[in-house]
């Protein structure tokens, strides 16, 4: 059943239309996060749900209430924001409990409350500081701690990590995962990063330029992107695109001719009518070294080694760089001569709109 | 080698400002311990603490103490709540708002003398002043302010005087003030008036301690308004030490006991200053 429900919301500033109608169900429970390029409105979202921007248009309902119009501290949200936002003038513990003493919570209440957040969160020992004598990783968990104090219908996180180094965030993004499992109550998660998305999303909405682009589990939207934007968005490093020179269809057979071979589909994995132009997605891992008889050949331009794998980015014989996925153990120098193979079921084909024209990978065909 | 050459360097602007702060200072005490009466030149023979004696029992002394105190205190706290009032008030986007921001700021531009000479003539004048003009148009007796309440009128004419430089030093500091807190707050089920009480107040903190310890320098040696409206009368009632000191040196013509208050004034200032830094100070270092 669906708890938080965004229908056509529209969000007009001055001259610039930030959300573009945006309609999305979220049932409770569940853990959503949004994300998008710079600018593309996942923000000014979250902040629109929030009720700390106004509408202009549509309507958000939440657990069967419209509150398009309700004040932000009246919606039962809590949120977390990307500077912390700690009232710098009080300690841990008054922090914590500031929500409450405004909400004149008895004493004995407040206090159980943030004893068993602080305990929780392992703040115990800070309780009495201020939020100027935390680091940034402690001062991540008062924020948490002060919305989860509340016991909101609903939490907001506005990139919450993006002020921490790598290694601590990697560390709060399973904190958040653990929480997220602990308190089973629904999160709203913005961010520019990837990772985090794929990683603690139940499901991804991707945003762009104010519109819902797609949304999806991430391992949708990870193999069956359905426009370029989502399939270039997703993954590191990026999808191939490859422009598609000519292609025909002959009985059940797509030919695709690019650079200076052709690749065969079955064509019965086409959908609709025949696009005017196409371009050939491939995913670095889809991607093989072959002796001979590889679909393409190129130059191996540069050889990334992360230790568990290596990136080969090689330059085609139409002097595009193409990324490949090569074993750790990879013994390619720059400027070898390489024979490269496609992997054709995981090919995706966009057409000239760049949309999907078909995706040609199926479930079925990777268990 | 090295360090003599700073020293060296250094040393011009050491001396200039060790003259330009001992030497008076010291003329000052020299002055304060010989009889030195314009009226009386060449008899400067040495008198120990006597003109000490002479100024703290002259008749003005107690009056002027309070009276500068009484300024200090009333002009330091309407300056304050005022001008942390007005940049709340003016923090929000409103049409016509910087304007309104220059309009405010603005009698800070005015030199003291013309700020009281406007408020004497134009403003609190009993016959074709502006408050005289509203009270006939209520239908009420004018009142004569310099006459009825001399100090009351300085402490309006300081106050609207420096209470610019207390709205500009808020404004600033207000826009200092972090939106994701006050959004946060906002979320948290907090008013405006919560806001502004437990999070815009103490932020505020640290620019009403360096208001209230500059104004006080200056609002200590109030002269120009007192010299050009009500010249410290009637009686004493609007004579501070300031104006009692430049009485008895330039209208008594007795330097001896202008010196001597001089350092009074010295003393008292440091008095102000010790309580003062016990009770602001704090919130400078933290």
């Amino acid at each position: 059943m669906s708890y938080l429900v965004i229908t056509e919301l529209q969000k007009h500033y001055d001259s610039y239309h930030a959300l573009r109608g945006i309609n999305l169900n979220i049932t409770e429970g569940e853990f959503i996060v949004f994300v998008g390029p710079s600018g593309c409105g996942k923000s000014t979202l979250l902040r629109t749900i929030a009720g700390l921007e106004s509408s202009s248009g549509g309507t958000i309902e939440l657990d069967g209430k419209d509150i398009t119009e309700v004040a932000s501290s009246k919606r039962d949200l809590a949120m977390v924001f990307q500077s912390y936002a700690l009232y710098p003038h009080m300690t841990v513990a008054d922090n914590l409990s500031f929500a409450l003493r405004l909400a004149k919570v008895p004493d004995a209440e407040i206090q159980e409350k943030v004893r068993s957040v602080s305990a929780s969160l392992q703040l115990d020992p800070l309780l009495d500081r201020k939020p100027k004598e935390l680091s940034g990783g402690q001062r991540q968990r008062v924020a948490i701690g002060r919305a989860i104090v509340r016991q909101p219908k609903v939490f907001l996180f506005d990139e919450p990590l993006s002020n921490l180094d790598a290694a601590l965030r990697v560390q709060m993004r399973l904190e958040l995962a653990r929480l997220h499992k602990k308190l089973g109550t629904t999160m709203v998660y913005v961010t520019h990063d990837q990772i985090e998305a794929m990683t603690l999303a139940d499901r991804v909405v991707i945003l762009n330029a104010g519109q819902i682009e797609q949304v999806g589990t991430p391992l949708e939207l990870y193999r069956q992107p359905n426009s370029r934007f989502v399939a270039e968005f997703i993954g590191t490093p990026k999808m191939n695109l490859i422009p598609v020179d000519t292609f025909a269809v002959k009985g059940d057979q797509l030919t695709l001719n690019l650079l200076d071979s052709s690749v065969l589909f079955p064509a019965n994995r086409l959908s609709g009518p025949l696009p005017k132009a196409m371009i050939m997605g491939i995913r670095p891992e889809h991607l093989s070294l072959v002796d001979d008889n590889g679909d393409f050949t190129g130059c191996v331009e540069l050889v990334e080694h992360l230790g568990s794998e290596a990136y080969a980015h090689i330059q085609l014989t139409n002097s595009q760089t193409i990324i490949l996925k090569a074993s750790a153990r990879s013994t390619l120098k720059d400027g070898d001569l390489v024979h490269i193979k496609v992997d054709s079921s995981e090919v995706i084909l966009f057409n000239e709109s760049d949309r999907v024209v078909s995706v040609i990978a199926e479930e079925a065909s990777n268990d | 080698m090295k360090r003599s050459i700073t020293r060296l360097l250094m040393a011009p602007s050491v001396i200039m400002l060790l003259v330009w702060m001992i030497v008076p200072l010291s003329m000052t005490i020299y002055f304060s311990t010989i009889r030195y009466n314009l009226l009386y030149p060449g008899q400067n023979n040495f008198v120990g603490l006597m003109n000490y004696e002479f100024f703290i029992t002259d008749p003005g002394f107690i009056t002027a103490v309070a009276n500068t105190l009484i300024l200090l205190i009333s002009a330091l706290s309407i300056t304050v709540v005022l001008g942390v009032m007005l940049s709340a008030l003016i923090d929000k986007p409103f049409f016509g708002r910087s304007i309104v921001r220059v309009l405010l700021i603005s009698p800070f531009f005015i030199m003291p003398t013309v700020n009281a000479l406007i408020w004497k003539n134009m403003m609190m004048n009993p016959v074709y002043g502006i408050f005289a003009w509203i009270s006939q148009s209520l239908g009420l007796q004018p009142i004569d302010w310099l006459g009825t309440y001399p100090l009351m009128s300085v402490i309006i004419m300081v106050s609207w005087q420096w209470l610019p430089f207390a709205i500009l030093v808020f404004v600033t500091a207000l826009q200092s003030q972090d939106t994701e807190q006050k959004e946060a707050a906002q979320m948290d089920g907090a008013t405006g008036w919560h806001i502004f009480r437990y999070l815009t107040i103490p932020h505020l903190a640290r620019p009403i301690a360096v208001v209230v310890m500059i104004e006080t320098i200056f609002l200590l040696a109030v002269f120009a308004e007192i010299f050009v409206t009500t010249g410290g009368g009637p009686g004493y009632a609007s004579t501070n030490l300031a104006y009692l000191i430049y009485n008895q040196a330039l209208l008594q013509y007795d330097v001896g006991v202008a010196s001597a208050g001089g350092l009074f004034a010295v003393l008292l200032a440091n008095i102000v200053a010790f309580f003062l830094i016990r009770a602001v100070g704090k919130n400078l270092t933290v």
